[in-house]
């Protein structure tokens, strides 16, 4: 679209301005300032520059929890994205059933992240949790499933649990995208007598650019950034199976380290989130757009 | 009623959905005894005694006001801060629109543990802790970025002409934002409303941190379902029941904008 | 190219109509010659759209049939049909560029790639739009947007009839000439049938061989747009059409002359005759271009207290009042402006007799 230019738009951005700023630059001011000091007490510290850093990025438990955290992202964006928007396209369009389809799948977004992840322990126990007594009795496995038992049943578990909580988010965002696109576009692709997959490729995808731009970038997030319900689930284990990063984070700041080291994983947490954030909003950005050769 | 491929599909990802859920229902009318000792498919000893529980004790039922207020709080401010923004970066090119874009959006990417100390100072010196404005104002912080992007992919998805036609036509401008543009927008509107309403619902470590008593929420009470005998897991079931309820109603009230979509009307 | 006729067509948006107030369409009965170019014009909700769709097959009517060229097409959806329309904005594949957004009809329908690059260049030379075929169509301007869709539309050499569902309205003013001229040009050069609905009725009597005039699903005229300013056969026809409209006077008749709230205004000999035949309730019409404006009394004039003027360049515009009847006139610039009190003059060859509404001849 062409804008208009005109600075004076500022005004129209300045309450958001402020509120956000306000509400970060403090605290990303506090971190920084912890994260370059060894902080022995209050009004006792030293500066010790990157020192803190330095420890970080070579703490080889660190790599690890990076490791399976770039791997359950991964798994995330690939399998919720490609979900969601085929539960959008499925879903009916208008009269009871369109609103009876909103509610349920708005229902696993609701409900506190640390319920979901005590719920599913019930749910996937052997003993007393459909899904336990479920997996068990089809008798297909060398050793009875219990989330806790092998590494790969408590990564199954937890991704079960993921994606039956965050789809629907990609869901509900392509659902309204969807609804977003006017009705002469498909009148005018069934007068070009396109097909069904030219009208998902041609008209539906690009016009859902916006919205798969928002749920990828979240989903890439809060997955990154997951603490609640896995450490609810698994605490992190089997052993260190399902310790991701942050569930790193919070075991070494409750730990013996202080407050030093502590902030200087955070930030180089923040910058690795903002540097996938920033090339997948470039990606997405551009994706289909600029002239081909003539 | 033709039930074509697609549908049953659908009806078959609706089922999966509502397993984990039924089971919660199931866990929340029976005992924790019962839960711990028998597997069963539906409760066979009924009891209401988890829901009896939150409608009669203060310290339960109170959560639930609490988050709705401060909740309502938050969807009403971030909506009026995001909607002029969302304009802006809609319609408009300005010093710094396309980094201040991207800079709102790295507000949720640091792990949320990092606000936790410094908000707690900040809101002590105003001495706002346990008030409901103090939480939906920090909830602010993730979602007034996320109403922005969700708004402006809509409003751009409305072709500016439509905004140029009508300033020709004589509309004055909040005219022309609430009578004409907004209508237009509906489904990304209603979808910022409930994802505003989720975000603030579910959020705990601000909601705990910054509340004491007056303001607490039933997601920090909820946490205290911990006891000597272990957790608590027929009353935790019910409250998550319960918790479902009010955002169900949102997307409820929303569901004509989110089907709605984008009517281009003769102006 | 075809000829297109609507056999007692009538449309409802209900289930189950009732009374005629359900119908979006009322029973219409009419034929759209090949090669013809006609403009759908009505007031917003009149059913316009509704007709056009019907036309293209994106809607199914309630009742009749529809025929190209005597062949029954009611059944038969769009993309048998061989239209084209062309939609309020533009409506193209926004990833796709210029030539492929041509391409793409023919693609579907199986063409080579030899058959339809010649054809896509064809129709890009004959659109200007030759010099963007490697663009992204996305990033183009509004008015080249709408010649990529009117594009489309040509790009089948067996188009049936190209539909336009008021194309201007996302169109810079200044370049709305150029669009009209441009589908005038195509018109001409292809002789194919064009149906274009508008609200406008500049655009309507500029574009149009023949004008169709709607209100609430009915067709009220056919005709040349000269046909529609100079015998509205309908109150309405009158009103809408002209900048301002008719002027309508309630009346009786007297002999040969028509009275007024008690001024007596002079007929048309065979006018008052077949008003007399007529019966039913009278009014007198005239179009404000028509009317005579004196400062003085003048014989056969009737007066009139001066309410506005308004001042339109190359004409003006006189409000006035004749006994809590309000009278529009136009006059040339130039022509002397009285104070407060005129004298209009009805010539009797321009005056017209309505009967119930309807045109009396």
């Amino acid at each position: 679209m062409d804008k208009w230019e005109d600075n004076r738009a500022w005004y129209l951005v300045l309450p958001v301005f402020v509120v956000v700023a306000f509400s970060a630059i403090i605290p990303l001011m506090t971190v920084v300032n912890y994260s370059i000091q060894d902080i022995f007490g209050p009004g006792n510290a030293v500066f010790v520059g990157t020192e803190w850093f330095k420890e970080m990025l070579t703490d080889h438990r660190l790599h690890d929890a990076l490791g399976r955290q770039f791997v359950f992202s991964g798994l995330v964006l690939l399998i919720e994205i490609p979900l969601g928007i085929l539960i959008a396209l499925a879903m009916p369009k208008k009269g009871w059933a369109a609103s009876a389809s909103l509610v349920t799948i708005a229902i696993p977004l609701l409900i506190p992240w640390n319920v979901i992840g005590t719920i599913w322990i019930i749910f996937t126990r052997p003993d007393i949790g459909l899904f336990g007594v479920g997996i068990n009795s089809l008798d297909i496995l060398t050793v009875p499933f219990d989330h806790t038992a092998r590494p790969v049943y408590a990564w199954i578990t937890l991704m079960a649990m993921e994606v039956w909580h965050w789809t629907p988010l990609v869901a509900l965002l392509c659902y309204a995208g969807l609804r977003a696109i006017p009705e002469a576009y498909y009148q005018a692709a069934r007068i070009d007598g396109a097909s069904k997959w030219s009208v998902f490729l041609y008209i539906q995808l690009p016009k859902m650019r916006g919205v798969l731009t928002i749920a990828v970038l979240l989903r890439w997030m809060d997955s990154f950034l997951i603490y609640a319900e896995p450490f609810a689930l698994t605490g992190g284990g089997p052993g260190n199976s399902t310790t991701f990063l942050s569930i790193y984070l919070v075991k070494l700041a409750t730990g013996q380290f202080d407050l030093g080291p502590a902030a200087a994983f955070s930030l180089i947490y923040f910058l690795i989130v903002l540097l996938f954030s920033f090339i997948f909003y470039q990606a997405l950005l551009n994706v289909g757009k600029g002239d081909s050769a003539s | 009623m033709k039930i074509r491929k697609r549908s049953w599909a659908l009806i078959f990802y609706f089922v999966l959905l509502l397993v984990p859920i039924y089971w919660m229902l199931n866990m929340s009318l029976r005992s924790n005894a019962d839960i711990l000792s028998n597997f069963s498919l539906y409760p066979a000893n009924l009891t209401f005694e988890n829901y009896l529980k939150v409608f009669t004790d203060p310290t339960w039922y109170s959560g639930y006001i609490n988050a709705m207020i401060y909740v309502s709080l938050n969807t009403v401010m971030s909506l009026a801060f995001a909607l002029p923004a969302a304009y802006a970066f809609s319609r408009f090119k300005f010093l710094g629109d396309g980094q201040m874009f991207f800079w709102l959006l790295t507000n949720r990417m640091a792990p949320p543990a990092v606000f936790l100390l410094p908000y707690f100072q900040l809101y002590s010196t105003f001495n706002l802790i346990d008030t409901h404005i103090a939480v939906a104002l920090a909830h602010c912080l993730f979602n007034v970025p996320l109403a922005v992007w969700i708004l402006e992919g809509f409003m751009s998805g409305v072709p500016k002409e439509i905004d140029e036609t009508a300033f020709i036509d004589g509309y004055s401008f909040p005219r022309f934002f609430f009578v004409l543009f907004l209508p237009l927008i509906r489904a990304g509107v209603g979808v910022t409303a409930f994802f505003c309403f989720m975000f603030s619902w579910v959020e705990l470590l601000f909601a705990r941190t910054l509340t004491v008593t007056e303001a607490k929420p039933i997601v920090a009470t909820m946490t205290r379902t911990i006891s000597a005998t272990g957790l608590d897991w027929g009353l935790l079931a019910a409250n998550g029941i319960l918790t479902i309820v009010p955002g169900a109603l949102v997307i409820w009230f929303v569901r004509n904008h989110l089907a709605k979509g984008f009517a281009l009307g003769r102006v | 190219m075809a000829r297109i006729e609507f056999d007692r067509i009538a449309h409802s948006y209900y289930p189950d109509p009732q009374q005629p107030s359900d119908y979006a369409l009322k029973e219409i009965d009419t034929t759209w010659e090949d090669g013809g170019a006609y403009a759908l014009l009505g007031p917003s909700g009149c059913g316009k759209t509704t007709l056009l769709n019907v036309i293209s097959g994106l809607l199914k009517p309630s009742k009749g049939r529809v025929l190209y060229d005597g062949v029954d097409v009611t059944a038969l959806p769009p993309e048998k049909r061989n239209i084209a329309q062309v939609f309020q904005f533009p409506v193209l594949y926004d990833t796709m560029t210029v030539f492929e957004n041509l391409a793409f009809p023919l693609k579907n329908r199986g063409f080579n790639k030899t058959d339809t690059d010649r054809r896509v260049r064809e129709v890009a030379e004959m659109l200007d739009l030759t010099d963007v075929l490697h663009k992204k169509a996305a990033g183009l301007s509004a008015d080249a947007k709408q010649k990529i869709s009117l594009g489309r539309g040509l790009v089948r050499s067996d188009v049936a009839a190209v539909l336009f569902d008021e194309p201007l309205t996302v169109i810079d003013p200044h370049l709305k000439w150029h669009l009209r001229r441009k589908l005038k040009e195509i018109h001409e050069q292809l002789k194919l049938t064009l149906i274009y609905v508008t609200h406008d009725q500049v655009e309507a009597l500029t574009f149009a061989d023949r004008v169709i005039l709607m209100n609430n699903g009915e067709i009220y005229q056919i005709g040349t747009p000269q046909e529609l300013f100079e015998n509205p056969k309908h109150k309405f026809v009158g009103y809408f059409i002209g900048s301002p409209g008719m002027n309508f006077l309630p009346c009786t008749l007297e002999g040969q002359n028509a009275r007024v709230d008690g001024a007596t205004i002079a007929l048309d000999p065979e006018t008052a005759a077949r008003g007399a035949e007529a019966g039913g309730v009278l009014e007198l019409g005239i179009r404000p271009m028509h009317l005579q404006v004196y400062a003085e009394a003048v014989d056969g004039g009737i007066p009139v207290a001066l309410k506005a003027v308004d001042d339109q360049g190359a004409f003006k515009i006189l409000t006035a009042a004749f006994n809590g009847h309000t009278l529009r006139a136009r006059i040339p610039e130039g022509h002397p402006v009285p104070e407060n009190n005129a004298w209009l003059k009805f010539p009797p060859e321009r005056t017209k007799l309505f009967a119930d509404e309807r045109l009396v001849k």
